[in-house]
Parts: C-alpha cells; structure tokens; sequence
C-alpha cells in the first residue's frame, strides 16, 4: 500500500486554459495499492482538476502532441515517461510548446 | 477674401506635396524591388583586423575578455539567417546587426500591418503594407551600414530552405507556425547549421538552442506535431511586445555566442520565461535521440517534405476558415444589415470573449461567451433563454424566433451555432432557428461599417 502523496502540479504554456487559467496545484494524491505514476497521475488529473476538453490533453493513456512533461524540471524522456515513480514533494510541469513569435 | 485665397494657396501646396509623395512611393517600390534581385552568394571572406572605425563603433564589447578583438572578427565574417521578421525576429536582427555581425539574412512573405508595430520594433508606419523582410533590411541598414542585409520576401518552402540554411553559418527560427518550425529544424539538420529556436504567446516565451553539437533537435523533443485546434497563434491569443522583444534578445545572445564561438547555453535545455509570473525557468531536455527521424542513427528525412500536409496546417499563422455549416445555415453581413433595416423581431448573439467585446461591439447583442455555451453554464442559458422568451411576441404565432450566431470572423459562431441547435433539440431551449454570420464583426467592419474598429 503506497501511502499518500503531495505533489505539485503545475500547467504553463497555455495549458492552465483548461485548468480555469490556474497554474500552480498543490496536491494530495490519496494511498493506493499500486505506487503512484504518471501514468496514474494523468487519470487522476483527469477526474480531479481538467475543467476543458480532455481531448486537447490526454491523447490515449499519455499527454497529446506538443505537451512537454517535466519531473523536477527535467525532461520526463530521462526518467523512464508514463513508468516514472512518484516521490511525495515532486513536482510536474506540464508544458504547451509555443509556435508564435 | 483673404482667407479664400490662403485655402486656395494651401490646396495647390497640398496636390503638390500629394504629387512628391505618389512619386517618391513608386521610387520606393522600383528600389525595393531592385533589392530582391541582389541575392549574394558567396561566403563571407576572413577578416584579419577591426579598422578605426570598427574599434570605435565596438569598443564597449571589444574589452570584454571573453569576446575582445578575436570574437568581434568572428562576428563580423558570421552569416545568421533570420527565418520570420515579427516580434522575436526585429529585436534579435536589431542586436545582430548593431554588434557586427556580417550578413543577416531576413526571410519574411508577410506585409507590414498596423497591428503588427505593437511588437514588431524594425516596421514603422511608413511602410505599412511593404513587405517585412525590405522594411526590416532598410532598418538595419540605418542603424549598421557595414552589415550586409539580404531580404528574401518570400515564403521559406521545402523547395528553397535547403540551400539558403546551407548560405548562412546560424539560423534563427522567429517563424509563428508549426509546418515551418519543422521545415527550419530539418533543413539545419540536413545542412549542419546550429538552430537558435524561441517562440512566444500571451505572456510566455521560450527558448532553447536545436541540432548543436550532438544536442538534441526539434524533432526529438517533438516528434509529433500537436494537434491543429491546440495550436494558438497570437492574433488569437495575443501577445505583449515587451515578451517577444524579451525572447528575440534573448535569442540574439545565443546566435552572438555561437557565432563568437563562445558556446551557446541552451543546447538542450528550455528556457521558460513567464513575464506574468516575473520569473524565468531552465529545463533539462532530453538527449539526442538515436531514433530521431532528422537526426538519428538511420534518419528518414533525408530531404525536406510536405510540412503542412505533415502538421495538417498552414505555414502562416493567419487565421483558418471552418466550414462547420451548410450554407443555408449562415448569413453575410450584407443579408443581416438587411434584415436589421427591416426591423424582423430576431436575437443577435456575441459568443466572443469578455475581453474582445470590451474593444467593440454591436449594442443591439446579447454576449454570451462560446466557452460557457460549451460548458453548459447554467447562468448563461438562462440569459440566453429569457432573451428567447422577450423577444418572442413579435414574431408570428408558433413561428420559431430567428437567432443570428456573431463572432470575430466566423469561426467561433460556427461553433455556437452547433452548439444551440443541440441544446434546442434537447428541449433545453425553445424551439429556434440559428444561423450565424459569415466573417463575423471583422467583414462587418470591411464591408458594412467602416467606423467599427478592426483588431
């Protein structure tokens, strides 16, 4: 039994649009059976804080295209993606990439 | 008497003028077109040393250790291509050219408009309506006539990218949309040349330096191009200046670093800045990836592709067009200043923003914004039922009252329109009929009212 965990969750690039513009989350991620993922986070966020469209999020069980997802302000490409293990006080960064100038 | 003959007099002083003007504008335009036509090829050749004048101009970075005469006659043989010339491309060839850089190249299809000098600080009002890559060369040139500026005033396309990137020794992506972020980014990696890449929106930018020294590119960090209704250009989202002039500099750092051989900061790391926030953010990114389809072990972009029919968009960032309705489900705004004239009992709907109707409106609409229509907001629906229910009366007994979806340009109304004969044929609502208007406010302003302002 993983027990609870608090997490920041953070939305930038214009992603907090589906969060009610609100960028910084300070969560608590009930005690479950299986250890907390991102994989299991973005179902939670899901349910538990996306107020827009899913679709311009989650793309199947990971984030759409375009959306930068950051562990501690690393790349989640160097810490194993949707498999990496939540620690409690991490903090996840879900980037939109920008294209205007 | 007097007076009569002093407007007289001010009249023929006035053609005259008008007269000098109309000829100095065609003069203007044979020599901008002269320019187009002296495209330089060669590379730049080695500099030994700074004249008097160059050590005077640049003496203020000719002392710093870390550049001093040897990075200065680096700069000054470097070629940096300048890909777009709006908000981040003006203030990075403005510092490009003020500290000696040899050659910049300026590509840009676009025309100088009146929303665009906000933020993009090379265009002046004179040359609205002239193309940005000429008004941007003719910019620099009055600010470092040593810089040789090279204006391409087209479109960068799979056809012409490849050589032009394999001209310049730097490149820097200050595009606005996606197909061609990826068009820059495969043409660097296909000629060797470092990306200098940033981009912002609203009150965001970003930043990182692409395909430098075994780094990552743009592909291996984006793969996929983002779904086409995610992407937000800034005419619809909007932008502050002061962050894309914030952005561009920032951007000229890395090209100048690079360039002086100093070494960029940003290869692989994102720079994150949130003008809102007041606060600036590095990011790790991932490694090159040896799976990259640009630059990994077995590339397969071996030459320049489709980019729009890879992103499923346009390589402009001007507004699309929807088609959500059949024709007989929308009217022009000629057919709705008709029906206004006659006095029809009907109900005129803004689904615009709060912010938006705050610049203008029509005073006879009711607003509620497309967004709380899609959410079913309870408040809204009410608004929108009682307005139904007033207006109502006029119309013919068990007739259904008109209702006429307005937006910006049309898109947005398309939407709306869905979204009400939905919820009529849920009962949610009276029976109605809706059309929206084609174009929206903005062909309201072109082809009805020219005193409604246009953004």
């Amino acid at each position: 039994m993983a027990a609870p965990l608090s997490v920041e969750v953070e939305f930038g690039g214009g992603a907090e649009l589906l969060f009610d513009g609100v960028k910084k989350h300070q969560v608590t991620l009930p005690g479950q059976e299986a250890p907390w993922d991102i994989r299991s986070l973005l179902v939670w966020i899901k349910k538990n804080l996306l107020r827009e469209r899913p679709d311009l999020f989650i793309q199947g069980d990971s984030v759409r295209p375009g959306i930068l997802v950051l562990i501690n302000d690393a790349d989640w490409e160097l810490l194993g993606e949707l498999d990496y293990q939540l620690q409690d006080q991490d903090s996840v960064l879900f980037i939109s990439t920008l294209h205007g100038g | 008497m007097a007076a009569s003959e002093e407007v007289l007099a001010l009249k023929a002083e006035v053609a005259l003028r008008e007269k000098e003007l109309s000829s100095l504008k065609q003069k203007l335009a044979a020599a901008l077109l002269a320019e187009q036509e002296s495209v330089p090829v060669s590379p730049l050749p080695p500099k030994a040393a700074l004249s008097r004048e160059e050590i005077l101009r640049y003496s203020r970075q000719l002392v710093l250790p870390e550049l001093g005469v040897r990075g200065q006659l680096r700069l000054a043989t470097a070629s940096v291509l300048v890909v777009g010339c709006g908000g981040l491309g003006c203030p990075l060839a403005q510092y490009l050219a003020a500290a000696g850089v040899g050659r910049i190249g300026l590509v840009d299809y676009d025309v100088v408009e009146m929303s665009n000098l906000a933020r993009q600080v090379l265009h002046g009002e004179a040359l609205a309506g002239q193309a940005k890559a000429f008004s941007a060369a003719a910019s620099l040139r009055r600010l470092n006539s040593a810089v040789e500026c090279v204006p391409y005033a087209q479109a960068l396309t799979p056809a012409t990218a490849l050589d032009l990137v394999r001209r310049y020794d730097v490149v820097a992506d200050c595009s606005d949309n996606v197909p061609t972020r990826y068009l820059v980014n495969d043409a660097c990696v296909l000629a060797g040349r470092p990306l200098v890449s940033a981009s912002a929106l609203r009150f965001e930018g970003q930043l990182t330096v692409y395909h430098y020294d075994g780094g990552p590119c743009y592909r291996c960090v984006f793969p996929q191009p983002p779904p086409v209704e995610t992407v937000t250009n800034c005419a619809d989202g909007g932008v502050l200046g002061v962050v894309t002039g914030v952005l561009g500099c920032l951007q000229a750092l890395e090209v100048l670093k690079i360039a002086a051989r100093l070494g960029p900061s940003y290869s692989g790391s994102l720079l994150l800045f949130d003008a809102l926030g007041g606060y600036f953010r590095s990011i790790q990114l991932r490694k090159r990836r040896p799976d990259c389809a640009a630059c990994g072990e077995q590339p397969t972009v071996t030459d320049l592709q489709d980019y729009e029919a890879f992103c499923g968009s346009s390589a402009t960032d001007k507004c699309r067009s929807l088609q959500l309705l059949s024709p007989k489900e929308r009217v022009s705004v000629t057919d709705y200043q008709r029906l206004l004239d006659s006095g029809t009992p009907h109900l005129l709907l803004d689904v615009r923003p709060q912010v938006e109707v705050d610049i203008c409106h029509l005073p006879h609409a009711l607003h509620i914004p497309l967004k709380h229509l899609e959410r079913r907001d309870a408040k809204g629906l009410k608004l929108l039922g009682e307005a139904i229910r007033e207006r109502k009366p006029g119309t013919q007994e068990g007739a259904a009252l008109p209702v006429y979806v307005i937006c910006k340009l049309g898109n947005d109304s398309q939407k709306a329109v869905k979204i009400l004969q939905a919820l009529t044929e849920a009962h949610e609502l009276d029976a109605l009929t809706v059309q929206d208007v084609v174009g929206g406010l903005m062909a309201w302003a072109a082809k009805i009212d020219e005193t409604f302002p246009q953004y």
